[in-house]
């Protein structure tokens, strides 16, 4: 399933696609950085209730195909310019992380 | 490649909005040069750690990257406090981050461990009070 996909899936959304055409393989669920950066791999959706602008740059070096914000969080403006910039794949959900996870996991 | 390639970057000290950037350029540069994307992700990775720590403890410092023939070398080198236990420093979960480093997400205690985790060799040289400097290798 490509991102894009994924962004029109039932409860889940685009808040922003740099790359809609990369497949999402697997995920990782987790807000603290430096274990994502230690456990995700390449290619997962990377479900986070984290924000701040750091979440992009750990999501382009760990080379995650998106970000899931779960339980409705946005990104703030300063996360927002700098994953179009690197070319992070940001969605959202309204749904906890667990769920959101549950609900990746029927569709991939 | 005939001979090996150097860049270099300043890491500012305490701006967590433009930590990573050095991270991200070297990320373009290799990618540029061709190199096999899993060898790219673990020297982002290893580097972003790096400066990270950086930003955190030493008021910045700066990082020298060197591509040969079969391997990528970081050279991360700070005046800030130094290691005064590197194998405490190393164990997963240590950390010495402050709480506002925390809120951000930062300051898991898996810095050190990760950069070790994505490197085939790893060097710390610490003396407290003089600084730090970190080699790390990643072969391909």
């Amino acid at each position: 399933m490509t991102v894009s996909e994924l962004a029109s899936a039932g409860g889940f959304r685009a808040i922003a696609l740099s790359d809609p055409s990369r497949e999402v393989a697997g995920c990782y669920v987790g807000d603290l950085l430096s274990w994502v950066m230690g456990r995700a791999q390449a290619g997962n959706a990377w479900i986070t209730i984290m924000s701040n602008v750091n979440v992009a740059a750990v999501a382009s070096l760990a080379d995650v195909a998106c970000v899931i914000f779960a339980e409705g969080v946005q990104p703030d403006e300063q996360a927002l310019a700098a994953a179009q910039m690197r070319g992070v794949n940001l969605i959202a959900a309204d749904m906890p992380e667990y769920e959101a996870a549950v609900a990746l996991s029927g569709l991939i | 490649m005939a001979e090996s390639l150097r860049f270099h970057y300043d890491v500012d000290g305490g701006n967590f909005t433009s930590a990573g950037q050095a991270s991200v350029q070297v990320k373009n540069n290799l990618s540029q040069l061709g190199l096999d994307p899993a060898v790219i992700r673990r020297v982002s990775i290893a580097m972003y750690e790096g400066e990270i720590n950086m930003v955190i403890h030493a008021d910045g410092g700066s990082a020298d990257i060197i591509v040969d023939d079969s391997c990528v070398t970081i050279i991360l080198a700070d005046k800030g406090p130094g290691i005064a236990d590197v194998e405490q420093a190393m164990q997963d979960g240590f950390s010495t981050a402050p709480d506002n480093i925390r809120s951000l997400g930062f300051g898991a205690g898996m810095g050190l461990p990760n950069m070790k985790r994505y490197t085939d060799f790893m060097q710390i040289d610490s003396v407290v009070g003089e600084g730090t400097t970190i080699t790390m290798k990643v072969n391909f």
